[in-house]
């Protein structure tokens, strides 16, 4: 990896940083802490199902937020604020930018995630007193979810590239929805007919496949999620969010920086 | 070899929905900048300056054309390790502290890792920031966001800089620090291409000069040469503020300033009007042949009536 991508994504965490996008956190304590609580109080043998679930769909929500409104201004800000110009007039290449930017915003969400995670464990620990080894694919879970910010995240950064910041944020919250009901869109398609189906069948292949990276109620229930779906969900996310991104760079190597 | 040549480059944009309404930022530039000089890029706003700094740099890509820095392409990365730019009204990640930026465009720029504290603690203390190096961007005034610009640009010692309006938010000694550095530059052998309309400015540092207006070259040349033909006319200064009668009728402009009076008269009467100076027991202080100055040569190119399209001067 060139130094000068390296050098680009730690500087847009450390903007993400200064920026107190990492605050989030303290909201995010706030609500596990209040719904640990009330869940100790409140609900009888289904603690732990409800902490999890709530746990890791509240790390899933925040951190789509930030890889969105984050995202979507990663690079329109640098050309919006012109802080661009004394960047690619140094050897540095557009798709380094890119790149950079994008590892930079998925550094700060790994980050991001992580304290989350531990904040999940701890509330978890707080109804439960004690951990089971099922316990372990809450792991798999938030790598899963990770997974997905990186899909957000390219797909953001490739919205921005062609659009204006409110239209990006629209496409990607849309996507990130409709993403969330892929599998339904494919059982969809299958029971249209015609030209309905060809294009039902497209469009729920293009959009990104967020239902099956969404491992969270299995996780909450104990269940084991298989080794061929942690590998083939890492192939499709990691190839989603590379074609996303080289779709961004395709797009921004052309363009010209008013 | 030319630090700076342009070959027909050109910019048009195309805008509206369906991209059809075209509107030329810059017409064909044919221009050559030598080594080691101090070039300036002149005209009034929205001439095609900028334009012409964004093609060079890479930001927006030419319709047509070709430009070459150090005779490699501009689209060459070798190129832009030895350029230094400094945007118009640049403003900069303000969430880091002057010493945070500079070491960031130090890495980009390649620095070694051993060279970087060393490097940008000389060009905070060069642009008179070392004050401030530990200070958020976004306290900064307008006038130091520009002095910061000119430390990011001369950071990793580049052959050729670009400066767009580089005097732009400073005081007078603001400006006069610049002027010093910009002439420190080319004492290094380093080559300064700026943009300006600030007319004194140029005069005072540049060996050549080119007037852009509308996007198009009107003019391009030596600054001595540009400012040296001479009009036929003579300025006499002398002390006192009296003015002799004889002298109005030789067609002399006058202007009468504290205790000293000038007048422009032809070459013709310059004897004459010596003559009648002496008479009324004044002292004379100068007489001088009026030299074009810069300020009338850029007008001259930018009225639409005298638009002399390219060529040299």
């Amino acid at each position: 990896m060139s130094a000068r991508i390296a050098y680009i994504a730690s500087n847009t965490f450390r903007e993400a940083v200064r920026d107190r996008v990492l605050y989030n956190l303290v909201a995010f304590v706030l609500l596990l802490s209040g719904a640990a609580i009330l869940v100790g109080q409140l609900s009888i043998g289904i603690e732990r199902l409800v902490v999890i679930n709530l746990g890791l769909a509240a790390v899933s929500i925040f951190g789509v937020v930030i890889a969105i409104f984050i995202g979507i201004g990663l690079v329109s800000k640098e050309i919006d604020r012109r802080t661009l110009y004394t960047v690619l007039s140094r050897p540095v290449r557009r798709w380094e930018f890119i790149v950079g930017k994008f590892l930079g915003l998925a550094g700060t969400l790994v980050v991001n995630t992580s304290f989350m995670a531990i904040g999940v464990f701890a509330a978890l620990f707080y109804v439960t007193h004690r951990f089971e080894q099922a316990d372990g694919w809450i792991f798999v879970a938030l790598y899963f979810i990770v997974l997905q910010f990186l899909v957000i995240t390219a797909l953001a950064l490739l919205f921005s590239a062609f659009s204006t910041p409110v239209e990006s944020a629209v496409f990607a919250f849309l996507i990130f929805v409709i993403g969330s009901f892929a599998q339904d869109l494919r059982g969809f398609a299958a029971m249209t007919q015609g030209a309905t189906r060809w294009l039902a069948t497209g469009a729920a292949y293009l959009v990104p496949n967020f239902s099956s990276l969404n491992v969270i109620s299995s996780v909450a229930h104990q269940q084991p999620v298989a080794g061929t779906l942690i590998l083939s969900n890492t192939v499709y996310a990691l190839f989603y969010a590379g074609t996303a991104l080289c779709g961004a760079v395709l797009i921004f190597e052309h363009r010209n920086l008013k | 070899m030319a630090a700076i040549e342009t070959l027909g480059l050109e910019k048009t944009y195309h805008t509206g929905f369906w991209r059809k309404k075209a509107k030329c930022a810059l017409k064909p530039l044919h221009l050559t900048v030598k080594q080691g000089e101090i070039f300036g890029f002149l005209g009034p706003n929205g001439a095609g300056k900028t334009t012409t700094l964004k093609l060079l740099m890479g930001l927006v890509y030419p319709t047509a054309g070709s430009a070459r820095i150090l005779d490699l392409p501009i689209d060459d990365p070798a190129v832009k390790a030895q350029i230094g730019f400094l945007p118009e009204q640049p403003y900069f990640y303000d969430y880091l502290t002057a010493k945070e930026l500079l070491h960031y465009y130090a890495q980009l720029s390649a620095v070694p890792a051993k060279e970087r504290s060393l490097r940008v603690e000389t060009v905070l203390a060069q642009v008179g920031l070392a004050d401030a190096a530990n200070l958020q961007l976004r306290k900064f005034s307008k006038g130091m966001l520009q002095r910061v610009g000119i430390a990011q640009a001369i950071l990793h010692r580049p052959k050729v800089l670009f400066f767009d309006e580089p005097m732009s938010g400073l005081d007078p000694v603001g400006r006069r620090e610049v002027r010093d550095l910009m002439e420190q530059l080319k004492q290094n052998g380093q080559t300064v291409f700026f943009s300006t309309h600030i007319l004194s400015d140029a005069e005072a540092l540049c060996d050549h000069i080119a007037v852009i207006h509308e996007g198009e070259l009107r003019g391009i040349g030596a600054v001595a040469d540009l400012t040296s033909s001479v009009e036929g006319k003579v300025e006499l200064v002398w002390q006192g503020n009296v003015l002799p009668s004889s002298l109005r009728a030789l067609g002399a402009e006058c202007h009468i300033t504290g205790e000293t009076v000038r007048a422009v008269v032809l070459e013709a009467n310059q004897d004459l009007a010596i003559d009648a100076i002496r008479r009324e027991r004044l002292r004379i202080i100068s007489v001088t042949p009026v030299r074009t100055s810069l300020e009338e040569y850029f007008v001259r190119k930018v009225q639409p009536s005298q638009a002399v399209a390219g060529g040299k001067s």
